[in-house]
């Protein structure tokens, strides 16, 4: 289950996010990490420093795209511009699959780059599976589609966010990119149960999972990846491994972001969950090393 | 109501300016009440309001938008304050909206919008906008393309029919005052950021840095890229009407007469500058083949 069409039948362990301030300990120090997610608008720019680092990453890492502005969700034509820079991106990363997210943000060429959450309606399963399915089209590997954290609900919505992911992954055919945290903090803030959310998913399409930290506030819960990954969300993702099977899994760490070896530690305590998962998935002490890499 | 008229509305609501205390208005700008018209489509909880909810959207739009502008002004930030800046920036961001998928792109009309809106720089305007231009300058150097560079057979080749090209990262600036030194200054401070998917829950604001008060001259610069590490080089008017005159693609003839435009140097220097500014050019690959 694993390794399945939606991730191109890879089989990748667990990763962290590729940041700036990690560039230099990566390419120095050349850890042993699984994977790297990049986030795609990063590097969907003509030239300079931040491609010629993704190359370096690239010529000794698996890399992985994951997008924050294709907003499969939003109800217009997709800008095409922006899918032939993503085409572009991916040749030169060859990720074996792309993630984004299940949200709009933009309406009449004008952005808010923000996820922003659906109604959860027939229409927008309609809309949304439409461009997911143009997209993959486009870029002819296989799409994943990320749930997103929410603080609002609404009055349109005519199903839960769960029943919605499904009949959209089912529609549009695509895999889901299962964030254990964003569906915490959304339950948080609706009231709803994040197992009973976590045990509806279609397991069989989860291509890759998502763990990260978030900000408890006195009325709601903020989804700001700048903590390690707390006990409920460790929960969380134990159940979806249960079901799924150990699929790639990624840390997001976004907000005070601390050394490179702190964020991989915490993405590493994974592995706890992971069948496959053991004591030798864990980062070595500096001191031992470089005796490993020669 | 369809799905493109629940986005329209939403994005309305989320994208109207905050208040002067970065709360979401409680009024719309045609006096109805946000809280009612919000409640029509967003569910309360136990906890927060309709309109407490969607907040939440209309404060992180300002502040992500902010920072993304913020970020890349540093030096205008610097120059001008904060709380002028913040003025500035939240007056920029609502006549100018994000059009692009790449908020790399935002602050891509500052510098003219600048100029067009003294109120916001006092006497500091001219200066204001040469850093505006200056700090967007170093934007586009910074990731723009790079193409091959003529080597020297190509540029043994050139006749004064040949239209040559410039650098896509390299950025030609007049300025009016030597700006470069409040950028510089600034610059050497700023840590670089990422785009990324996490929510933004509070206005960042930077330190304070003491800043050099460069005096009026007219400043030519090749803001360039070089070895992946951004660099401003000064130039004489002569190289910088040259440089011109190769950006808007004009044949090597009118490109060597437009660089002696009002220039008072005999003939012998002229060609010896042309020596000059071309073997600069091309040791720093700022000259490529047309691509048309």
């Amino acid at each position: 289950m694993p390794a399945n069409r939606f991730n191109a039948f890879t089989d990748y362990g667990v990763g962290i996010g590729l940041r700036v301030p990690h560039y230099d300990h990566i390419l120095s120090q050349k850890p042993v990490v699984d994977w790297f997610e990049i986030i795609s608008e990063n590097y969907m720019v003509g030239g300079g420093h931040a491609l010629k680092v993704l190359d370096q990453i690239l010529d000794q890492y698996r890399v992985v795209q994951h997008g924050v502005s294709m907003y499969f969700g939003s109800a217009q034509p997709l800008n095409r511009e922006h899918l032939r820079r993503l085409k572009e991106l991916t040749k030169r990363t060859n990720t074996p699959w792309l993630s984004d997210h299940l949200c709009w943000g933009s309406v009449d060429g004008r952005y808010t780059h923000d996820l922003l959450p659906l109604p959860y309606t027939f229409e927008a399963i309609r809309a949304t599976a439409a461009r997911i399915r143009e997209v993959q089209d486009f870029l002819e590997i296989p799409i994943a589609v990320e749930n997103v954290s929410s603080y609002a609900e609404f009055h349109e919505s005519e199903m839960t966010e769960w029943e919605f992911l499904n009949e959209v992954v089912h529609a549009a055919d695509c895999g889901i990119l299962l964030d254990v945290n964003n569906i915490y903090v959304s339950s948080q803030n609706h009231g709803f149960d994040p197992m009973e959310y976590v045990n509806a998913v279609a397991p069989d399409r989860v291509a890759q999972i998502h763990i990260a930290g978030h900000s408890k506030f006195e009325r709601y819960t903020l989804d700001t990846h700048d903590h390690p990954v707390l006990d409920p969300v460790w929960k969380l993702y134990a159940r979806a491994i249960e079901r799924v099977g150990p699929t790639a899994t990624l840390l997001e760490w976004d907000d005070n972001i601390p050394t490179f070896d702190e964020v991989h530690a915490e993405a590493l305590k994974a592995n706890r969950y992971r069948p496959e998962g053991n004591a030798d998935a864990l980062p070595l002490p500096m001191e031992e090393r470089e005796e490993v890499e020669a | 109501m369809t799905l493109l008229e629940f986005q329209r509305r939403m994005a309305e609501d989320v994208s109207r300016p905050l208040t002067a205390g970065f709360m979401m208005q409680e009024v719309g700008p045609d006096g109805s009440s946000v809280a009612e018209s919000v409640a029509n489509y967003v569910k309360p909880n136990g906890r927060l309001s309709s309109f407490e909810r969607l907040e939440i959207y209309n404060r992180q739009y300002w502040f992500r938008l902010i920072a993304a502008v913020s970020e890349d002004f540093p030096a205008l930030n610097a120059m001008l304050g904060p709380k002028r800046f913040d003025e500035l920036i939240l007056n920029y961001l609502e006549e100018n909206p994000s059009t692009s998928f790449n908020l790399r792109d935002l602050g891509a009309q500052l510098p003219s919008w600048l100029e067009d809106h003294p109120e916001f720089t006092g006497a500091h305007l001219d200066l204001a906008v040469d850093v505006a231009r200056l700090e967007w300058a170093y934007i586009e150097a910074f990731d723009r393309a790079a193409m091959p560079p003529l080597d020297e057979t190509d540029l043994a080749a050139l006749q004064p029919t040949s239209v040559l090209a410039l650098q896509p990262h390299l950025q030609l600036l007049a300025l009016r005052y030597a700006a470069e030194k409040v950028v510089l200054a600034v610059h050497k401070n700023k840590p670089d950021v990422d785009i990324v998917s996490s929510a933004v829950i509070e206005r960042k604001t930077s330190r304070q840095v003491r800043l050099p008060k460069p005096r009026r001259s007219l400043t030519y610069l090749v803001v360039h890229r070089y070895q992946n590490s951004v660099y401003y080089r000064r130039i004489d008017r002569g190289a910088f009407l040259l440089l011109s005159a190769i950006r808007e693609g004009k044949p090597l003839a009118i490109v060597v007469d437009k660089a002696f435009c009002q220039s008072g140097l005999l003939p012998s220097a002229r060609a010896k500058k042309i020596r000059q500014y071309f073997v600069h050019a091309a040791e720093l690959g700022w000259l490529i083949a047309n691509p048309a």
